[in-house]
């Protein structure tokens, strides 16, 4: 045999973070036709400082030096960028797949026979009830029924194992079967992810997050059905619920480790939940001291060192589990006002309601791009059109 | 497909690897699948298979002598299965060094 030097487990080599992310998350735009009561980026109105077509194309060419295999493109809704599709095969022509997540708008059947031509592009149809009153309870009048309206185009023209992807509510869980039904029926793979208390999420997080015993009933239907469900790596704190590696995924919170955000202004975060100047890393257009562009952020930035550290266990550090839910989600903590060193806010042992209960100071995004007024129906798109002469702009959400 | 190491396996060329410290990473254009070469030699092995006229002979080359060879030839097993290695007379119109 030859001789090498040992290498330390994979895990082990993941928290201390990788020469580029596994998996990138570019939300483009803030800019979106809806309102959903959970956005993670509390989206609505464009940034006027959003990327500009050549400024997306510049960090598409670094993805591909980096060797980032793909990028999951959202937003805001992506596709109502002017250059979306420009980028699109902009990305794929650089060896860069995509992944975007859309509420459907704009997938009429010309777009879902353009997409379904291409090999490198994968849609990810948002979709939060399997009826639409629980959906469009969540993500406004009309939404249900525009994502099915994308659902049938895509079936229609061809497109092969289009992903919905649903937030897991209170109000949601037990339409799983549903979800898994409908997904069926269009050809498609069901994604599920974890609801997350980031962006306008922080205001119905209380009332919409499942309950202790419906987080049960959702890791049972994930070991017994899971097997070809989608799940991002979502529900690692669900992990200590029963045996190791009962849940497929590597049960770790890859936050500026092995993902990342990068923003519609070129802002670094380190994940997709994580919009706040807590977790800012940096900025790709401007040097903050260790250099410009979007590797040099990755490698350097001094928040994605910290993150790489080895972190403390805490309060949790004496809890037999810590080794299978490490504690948790690091944006759910913060966001619900809890120490980042203690129990995640939905802990399966229970350790998260006392601490919920206490007096919590729930911090605030520096960044709301919502719409003034609240929701009033959908919003009808000319309200999205660009000022001229405005810079263009670009990006969504999904770990690892 | 059934993984046979005495025959010759290449990359799919939808399939790109990414060199890491621990081994590499695989990522299949086409399925959209991620996979971790987790070892140094694994990695030495897949890049010289184009070298090499069946795995077997490959591994021996990396210096895995036949009666070590087991946990190689199962991972590369798992390789053809997710269908990041294919038979070198497919996806290779211009030949190789193969059969």
């Amino acid at each position: 045999m030859t001789a090498t030097a040992p290498v330390p487990r994979l895990i082990e080599q993941f928290e201390h973070g990788l020469d580029a992310p596994i998996c990138l998350t570019w939300e483009l735009t803030y800019a979106c036709n809806l309102s959903c009561v959970h956005c993670l980026s509390s989206s609505g109105k464009r940034d006027p400082r959003e990327l500009s077509t050549q400024q997306c194309k510049d960090i598409i060419d670094e993805l591909e030096r980096m060797q980032v295999f793909y990028v999951n493109i959202g937003g805001g809704e992506p596709t109502v960028r002017s250059d979306f599709w420009e980028l699109v095969d902009y990305a794929t022509e650089h060896h860069v797949g995509v992944k975007f997540s859309t509420n459907g708008v704009r997938i009429d059947e010309a777009v879902a026979a353009k997409l379904a031509a291409s090999d490198y592009v994968d849609v990810q149809i948002s979709l939060d009830g399997a009826t639409a009153e629980i959906n469009d309870a969540v993500r406004g009048p009309g939404s249900f029924a525009m994502a099915i309206r994308a659902l049938e185009n895509l079936k229609e023209a061809g497109f092969k194992d289009a992903k919905i992807s649903v937030v897991v509510t209170r109000h949601n869980v037990d339409q799983l079967d549903d979800f898994k039904a409908l997904a069926d029926n269009y050809g498609a793979t069901l994604r599920i992810t974890r609801l997350r208390p980031s962006g306008r999420g922080a205001d119905v997080w209380d009332d919409l997050h499942p309950t202790a015993e419906q987080q049960v009933q959702l890791y049972n239907w994930l070991v017994a059905k899971g097997e070809r469900v989608l799940t991002g790596d979502s529900f690692f704190h669900l992990s200590g619920l029963g045996e190791p590696g009962a849940l497929a995924g590597l049960n770790l919170c890859g936050a500026g480790r092995v993902v990342c955000l990068i923003d519609p202004v070129g802002d670094v975060y380190a994940c997709p939940f994580a919009i706040h100047e807590r977790f800012l890393a940096g900025n790709i257009l401007s040097d903050t001291g260790f250099g410009a562009g979007f590797q040099n952020v990755w490698q350097n930035a001094p928040l994605f060192r910290e993150l790489r550290e080895p972190q403390s266990a805490g309060a949790c550090g004496s809890c037999g589990h810590y080794d299978s839910c490490r504690g948790g989600c690091m944006a759910a903590k913060f966001f619900t006002g809890l120490p980042m060193d203690g129990p995640d806010p939905e802990c399966v042992q229970g350790f998260g309601e006392p601490a919920l209960a206490q007096d919590r100071d729930k911090p605030k995004s520096h960044l709301d791009h919502s719409r003034s007024g609240g929701r009033k129906g959908p919003v009808p798109l000319k309200l999205l059109a660009m000022p001229a002469k405005a810079p263009q702009k670009f990006c969504n959400e999904s770990p690892v | 497909m059934a993984f046979d190491p005495d025959r010759g396996w290449q990359l799919h060329h939808q399939v790109a690897v990414r060199p890491e410290p621990f081994g590499a990473l695989l990522y299949h254009f086409g399925t959209r699948k991620l996979s971790f070469l987790k070892n140094r030699i694994i990695v030495e092995i897949v890049n010289s298979l184009a070298d090499h006229p069946d795995v077997r002979s490959a591994c021996r080359a990396a210096g895995i002598d036949d009666d070590q060879q087991g946990p190689y030839l199962h991972a590369f097993g798992v390789l053809v299965q997710s269908k990041m290695l294919i038979p070198v007379d497919q996806n290779s119109p211009e030949g190789s060094t193969a059969s």
